[in-house]
């Protein structure tokens, strides 16, 4: 008996061993990088790379220097982390409500073939967004949007919408149709049940989307890069990236720069991470 | 509703029958009910026309010479590029879904650290594209870089200039996108295994079905079409991916990590020549549009199971 209950410890412990092993293996995986970025930005002397492992003698010079626009690269930082807003949370804001809408029109108004419309936006990934955007910078000014931040939301509020479609039809199975028809029996219009029912009911997926589309639009280089040329109208992660055209390049306020860019997505991550995993849950788990 | 015995007037037919020689997309629905329909699928079709069909089209109008493409392959580094975009798709999106399929598992088990763990382990998701990528790629650079001083300081190791070879280069990057992307997927399918019903794996173990084999046999089963569905989508979301060659290696060394995606953008931009750029991702489609054919029928098929 004694050594059965032995055994029984030795494996218990040796997974224990094995799954701390694991977490602490993909705590240092998770962390270099984000610990590289705080390591150079609180350098002092941002031309060369000293070769240190801890920052010898941490200074905030370059957080300051950013917060005050101090430098010539960073003198329009504040308007341009504006702009970054602006197009991330009209994307967030334009993809759940264009992606909701088309979706309650997809699985709650009874249309025969509703899946070939779900179908018909997915065909939207069957073109690489990195070879829209030549034809893209044409049209644009056939539209009217050169240097436009709404040129940078629509494409893509484009490109996220096809993902927040399928979300929000798997999701929004869950949600009986029952409930649609007695809402409609005491007289509410097709709006009122997408406001005041389906809205509500899919808040976990609205908050997966929403962080989806902020995502998709903080992590976009090449459609800002190539659409918003001018100064004023320029993001921050094209701003980033003109630190390369330097020869004096200040690294430090780089990477403060990036750090500071960092920090909307990851406040918008933490904050509607306790719906995510409700809201991910797609119905291809019984299919 | 569409079986209707009784003839009608020829002028009736295509509304009561419910048989047009158009696809009847609001079969079922009338009036009202069928303008409503319309109105909510107006803001999407408006956006899908203009900002994808339109430039769609254009584009492959300027890509439709096939003189193009025989200037295409000519290209010194073509090929090359060509090779990497398949090794990042190839090597990297399946490696990142089986890893993060393993770790999934890992972030399900009802424990307080691993649950913290979870959280941080998110972090590279909600980091952007960007300034990640920048930092990788300051990390290894060869003098000074935070991997190669680490390595001396600590294991008394002179590391290599990882972008003065090419395969360490090319490892960079698809280590850099494994570390990106694997976080999303690993919440995916943390999402998706939470989903499956305790009563499940509780009646496979009275059938003796535990450890390894309730893996094999129920948990695999259960979400091998939610993995397919991943895997196509991230394979469809990677074969353009611009950033990571861009900004870890750069193309380092001397162009030969690029991808489709930098090539052509380097073509249509720094050269001026937007249809071979238009051309060079041209190349991808054959492959791309069976991959969304299949992906379309994955997604119907959970719907026509569930």
């Amino acid at each position: 008996m004694s050594l059965a209950l032995s055994r029984f410890r030795m494996r218990r412990g040796l997974t224990r061993v094995a799954g701390t092993m694991l977490g602490v293996a993909l705590a240092i995986w998770t962390l270099v990088p984000v610990y590289n970025m705080l390591l150079i930005a609180l350098s002092e002397d941002g031309d060369e790379f000293t070769g240190t492992v801890w920052p010898s003698d941490p200074s905030f010079e370059s957080f300051e220097v950013i917060w005050t626009e101090g430098y010539w690269y960073l003198e329009n930082f504040w308007h341009q982390f504006g702009n970054s807003c602006i197009i991330g949370l009209a994307v967030m804001a334009l993809t759940v409500l264009v992606g909701s809408l088309a979706s309650f029109g997809m699985g709650r108004m009874r249309l025969r073939k509703a899946w070939l419309l779900g179908n018909v936006s997915l065909l939207t990934y069957a073109v690489p967004a990195s070879f829209l955007v030549i034809p893209f910078t044409r049209l644009m000014h056939l539209y009217g949007l050169t240097d436009s931040l709404w040129s940078v939301i629509a494409a893509e509020v484009a490109f996220a919408a096809p993902y927040a479609i399928l979300i929000f039809h798997q999701y929004g199975k869950l949600i009986p149709l029952e409930l649609d028809d007695a809402a409609r029996v005491d007289g509410a219009t097709p709006f009122q049940v997408y406001w005041r029912i389906y809205l509500p009911l899919m808040a976990p997926a609205l908050a997966v989307v929403a962080t989806y589309a902020l995502l998709l639009a903080w992590n976009e280089y090449l459609y800002q890069y190539l659409l918003l040329s001018s100064r004023r109208s320029m993001t921050v992660a094209v701003a980033i990236n003109q630190f390369f055209d330097s020869d004096e390049a200040p690294w430090n306020y780089m990477m403060a720069v990036a750090i500071v860019y960092s920090i909307p997505p990851v406040a918008v991550y933490y904050g509607l991470r306790r719906y995510m995993v409700a809201g991910l849950t797609m119905g291809g788990v019984k299919g | 509703m569409s079986s209707t015995t009784q003839p009608l007037p020829h002028y009736v037919r295509p509304f009561a029958s419910g048989r047009t020689w158009y696809p009847n997309w609001f079969g079922g629905l009338h009036g009202s009910e069928r303008s409503w329909a319309i109105a909510f699928f107006l803001p999407y079709a408006a956006v899908f026309l203009a900002f994808i069909v339109y430039p769609v089209v254009y584009g492959i109008w300027l890509g439709s010479d096939p003189e193009l493409y025989a200037e295409l392959f000519v290209q010194p580094r073509y090929l090359t590029t060509v090779v990497n975009t398949l090794l990042l798709v190839g090597v990297g999106v399946n490696v990142k879904m089986f890893l993060a399929f393993l770790l999934s598992g890992f972030f399900v088990i009802p424990n307080r650290w691993i649950k913290a763990l979870l959280v941080l382990y998110m972090l590279p998701w909600a980091l952007p594209a960007l300034p990640a990528f920048l930092s990788l790629h300051w990390m290894l650079i060869g003098y000074g870089g935070f991997l190669n001083s680490a390595l001396e300081t600590w294991f008394d190791i002179d590391g290599p200039i990882w972008f003065n070879s090419y395969p360490l280069a090319m490892g960079a990057n698809i280590l850099a996108y494994i570390w990106k992307w694997m976080p999303f997927w690993t919440l995916v399918f943390v999402a998706g295994r939470m989903a499956i019903p305790q009563e499940i794996y509780e009646a496979a173990a009275v059938d003796g079905a535990t450890g390894i084999r309730r893996f094999t046999y129920v948990t695999f089963p259960l979400l091998a079409n939610l993995y397919l569905i991943c895997t196509l989508l991230s394979t469809l979301w990677t074969v353009g991916d611009f950033t990571t060659a861009y900004f870890v290696s750069s193309g380092a060394p001397a162009l030969q990590t690029e991808t489709l995606a930098t090539f052509g953008f380097r073509m249509a931009f720094d050269q001026g020549y937007p249809r071979l750029g238009i051309a060079a991702v041209m190349v991808t489609l054959p492959l791309l549009i069976p991959l969304t054919i299949l992906l379309m029928r994955r997604v119907q098929a959970t719907e026509v199971q569930l």
